[in-house]
This record gives C-alpha cells, structure tokens and sequence, in this order.
C-alpha cells in the first residue's frame, strides 16, 4: 500500500517557507525533484509532507556583490552553465556533467546541499572555491563553511527546521578546473571527481574530492604543496614532478571504499590523474594570461 | 488534492492528486495524455519529457503540486490539428521509430533543441539527445531524423 505525503506545503514566499518548515519539521523540501522524486516513484520511505519551494522568487535568482556570488537555492544547473561560466569557471564545469539537458534544466545546487551525496557534482568546486551555505530558519539565518556542511554520506549541518536560502561563492580569482570519471557522457554519478581553483593574487590553490568518501573532502596538503612549489611570479611550463606529487597527495587525502561504481584502489588512481590534468590544464590557463597581461599582442 | 494547470493550451483539473504523485502520472491516469512514456522513473531515461513553462523536463521528477498554475506542453500538443510537426514528420520518414516508446520524448527534446539551435551540430545533437534512452539502439536513425527536420525548418544542410 502506498503511504503518501499526507501534505503538500507551497509557500509563496521565503517567510512563509521559514514557518512551514517550523512547524512541520520532518517535511521534505522539493526544488527540481531530480532527488526527491525519485525517491517518491521508488517507494521509499515517505516523508509526511512536501515543502514545494519552486514557487519562492527570491530562490530563483543570483546576484553578485564585489567579489562575491550569491546564488540563489533554486537556480538550475542550465542557468549556472548559461549565466555564470566566467564568475564560477569551475561549479559551471560541474553543471555541465550533471545529468541531461532535462535534468540540468531542473537540478539546483541548493537541492545537491540538501541531498548531501559525496559524488554530488556541485561540492567539489564549492570546497576548492571556499563557498558557504547560507541557511535559514523562523529563528534566523546562518552561513556554514562549506567544509563544515557535509557531516556524513548523505548527512549535512542543517537543522530540522532550517532551509538552504543560497551558496555564496567568490568569484573565480585564476583559473579553475572541474573533472569527473563516469561510465559515459551523460546520466553518470561520479565515480570520483576533482574540482581545482588557482588563486594567483593570494599564492594559493583549493580543491575539492568528489565520490572518494564519506563526504566530499579537501586536500589540504595537496593546496599547501602546491603553494610552496609553483612559480607564481614569471610561470614555466608546469613541472611534470610536481604535477605527479600533487597527484599523490590529492589521491592521499581521498577516503575512498568499494561499491557497485568503483574499487577504492581504482578511485585513487583515477584521482591521482584528474588532479595532474586538472593542474596541467589551470596551470597553461594561467600561463596564457600572464602572458597576455603582459604583452598587448598576446595570442589568446 | 486539486491541481489545475494549462496542458497544451487547454485548462485542466486534475481532482484527488496524491501529495506525492508526478506530473507523467496526472498527465497520463488523470487528464488521459498517454504521450508521455513512464518508462524509468528516475530520469533517466527521457521517455517522459514534456515541456514545463517551455523548458524540457522529465515529467515523472516534477511533483504534481508544482504544475499547479503552470503551463505544459506534451508530445500530444506539437502536431497543427492533423498535420504533424515537422520533427514528428522526419522521425516517422527517417525510420527513427522502431518500438515508438522513447519517441516521445525524443521528439519534445529535439523540439526543444531546433526552437534553440535550428542547425546543430553532430555533437550538439548528441548532447542534447544525452538524456534519452532508445532500447532499440535506433540511435544513427534518430540523428538523422533531426538532421532532417533541422534541414526542413530553416537550418542550413
């Protein structure tokens, strides 16, 4: 016998969605229902009431202030990869992986946090690029590191009556990369995946672990050895050596296990390659731009 | 609970809709528009793709409740009265049809893709047909089929 949501919540406004979410707790909240959904189809267990959140306005918007993105809940992957490819390089490159056009149509970032899945697309360029959560309830609103977020496989740092208003995420500061291992082109939970952002003006390097965890993760010694070991002032073409070292640590960090996607030896390996690529492919980004800056004839 | 919703320009109500159930769902049992094909449930196979607000999505992963006051289009809606539209037209003259259960949806995506891109490129078709499953394997019809209608409807050949 089916047991169905007894209620479906379709609040108008984000005030509405606060209360809603106050006082019936265990709602689930549905964005593009790429997760919820198929949950519900499947027969899982039920939650007692939907909280519809597509009708809110303000979750479907982004804005940028300075230096800084501010991206709506419920902006799709679609959007992201048509309206934000030069301000969020590397979670536009993720876009473009998730899924199909339908479900990229639907999909929202806002709905990767709530689901909380290690292989989510979205983490990996949310850790390298230093994101934060911002949530909010009836009682008031919070932001959350995105690398306090993840707590555990499919478990994050909301609270029972919090909601996920938007990601806010630097714009991009130097070149980014994003790279994921699938079985195909499309329609692919990731194996592993890597998400690497330069950040010339400050020395430094942040990335993100996809699909190699408990939860998606960072790679703090890989950042710090990059750091020390690139030219950032006049670069040469990329060292094969450090690229080979920052592939071992990306692949050291990682706590990958067995599954139906991947052996855990398999995911490091695989990680130890998208980390090298990735670093190849920022690292000549950042050599054609400085040789750009540099020279009003520069070849692009 | 009531949902009402435009379905191909129509007005529709669809009455004793479960909190949980899908757009595929109230689109076939409710408003009786078998077009769409429940096939995978889980998106990933296409065979359900309608037009939401003019954007392809797989119906079965849209909550009925959120249809509520919007506008759908499906495969039943793209035909002028008895003439078919010309990306019907091509799929049925290129034989990209074999079983006919992935047609549908293949037909509202590459609908979708020609009302964006009247001359796609071959990577362009296979990225945009990336979400929608044949078991049939009728795959190089289907490109052809598009091809076809692309050239029909003002894309360069």
């Amino acid at each position: 016998m089916r047991t169905d949501p007894a209620v479906f919540l379709r609040p108008a406004t984000w005030a509405e969605a606060l209360a809603a979410k106050a006082e019936h707790p265990a709602a689930r909240p549905i964005m593009g229902g790429t997760d919820v959904m198929v949950e519900l189809n499947f027969d899982r267990p039920r939650p007692p009431a939907l909280l519809d959140l597509t009708a809110i306005p303000e979750l479907a918007g982004w804005e940028r202030t300075g230096g800084l993105i501010r991206l709506g809940a419920g902006v799709p992957y679609t959007r992201i990869i048509t309206e934000l490819g030069d301000a969020l390089p590397g979670l536009a490159g993720a876009a473009r992986t998730v899924g199909s056009p339908q479900i990229r149509n639907r999909g929202t970032v806002g709905g990767n946090l709530g689901s909380a899945s290690p292989a989510g697309d979205a983490h990996p360029p949310l850790l390298a690029t230093g994101a934060a959560v911002e949530v909010a309830s009836a009682r008031g609103t919070r932001e959350i590191p995105i690398g306090d977020f993840f707590t555990g496989p499919k478990r994050s740092a909301l609270l029972p009556d919090e909601l996920i208003r938007a990601v806010r995420v630097p714009a991009a500061a130097g070149p980014q990369q994003f790279a994921k291992v699938g079985t195909r082109n499309a329609m692919v939970i990731a194996v592993c995946s890597f998400a690497l952002a330069l950040r010339p003006a400050d020395r430094a390097a942040g990335t993100g672990i996809g699909s190699a965890g408990p939860v998606p993760l960072q790679a703090p010694e890989a950042e710090e050895f990059l750091a020390g070991e690139l030219d950032w002032t006049s670069p040469e073409a990329l060292d094969e050596r450090v690229a080979r070292r920052f592939g071992e640590l990306v692949a050291a960090a990682a706590r990958p296990i067995d599954d139906v996607r991947g052996h855990a030896a398999y995911r490091r390996h695989a990680l130890a390659v998208l980390a090298r690529r990735t670093l190849t492919w920022a690292w000549d980004d950042y050599r054609r731009e400085t040789a750009g800056a540099g020279d009003v004839d520069g070849q692009r | 609970m009531r949902v009402t919703l435009t379905v191909n320009g129509e007005r529709r109500v669809a009455d004793d809709v479960w909190p949980g159930e899908s757009l595929l769902y109230v689109l076939r049992e409710r408003l009786g528009l078998p077009g769409a094909k429940n096939a995978c449930e889980q998106g990933e196979c296409g065979s359900c793709t309608v037009y939401l607000d003019d954007v392809p999505v797989c119906s079965c992963l849209v909550a009925a409740g959120q249809a509520q006051g919007r506008e759908v289009r499906t495969v039943e809606g793209l035909a002028d009265g008895g003439r078919l539209d010309p990306v019907q037209a091509a799929f049925a003259e290129a034989g990209a049809v074999q079983c006919g259960f992935c047609t549908p949806g293949l037909i509202v995506q590459t609908h979708a893709l020609l009302r964006d891109d009247p001359d796609p490129a071959d990577a362009d078709i296979r990225e945009a047909l990336a979400g929608n499953l044949c078991r049939c394997t009728g795959y190089e019809k289907i490109i052809e089929a598009v091809k076809l209608a692309a050239a029909r409807t003002g894309g360069s050949q």
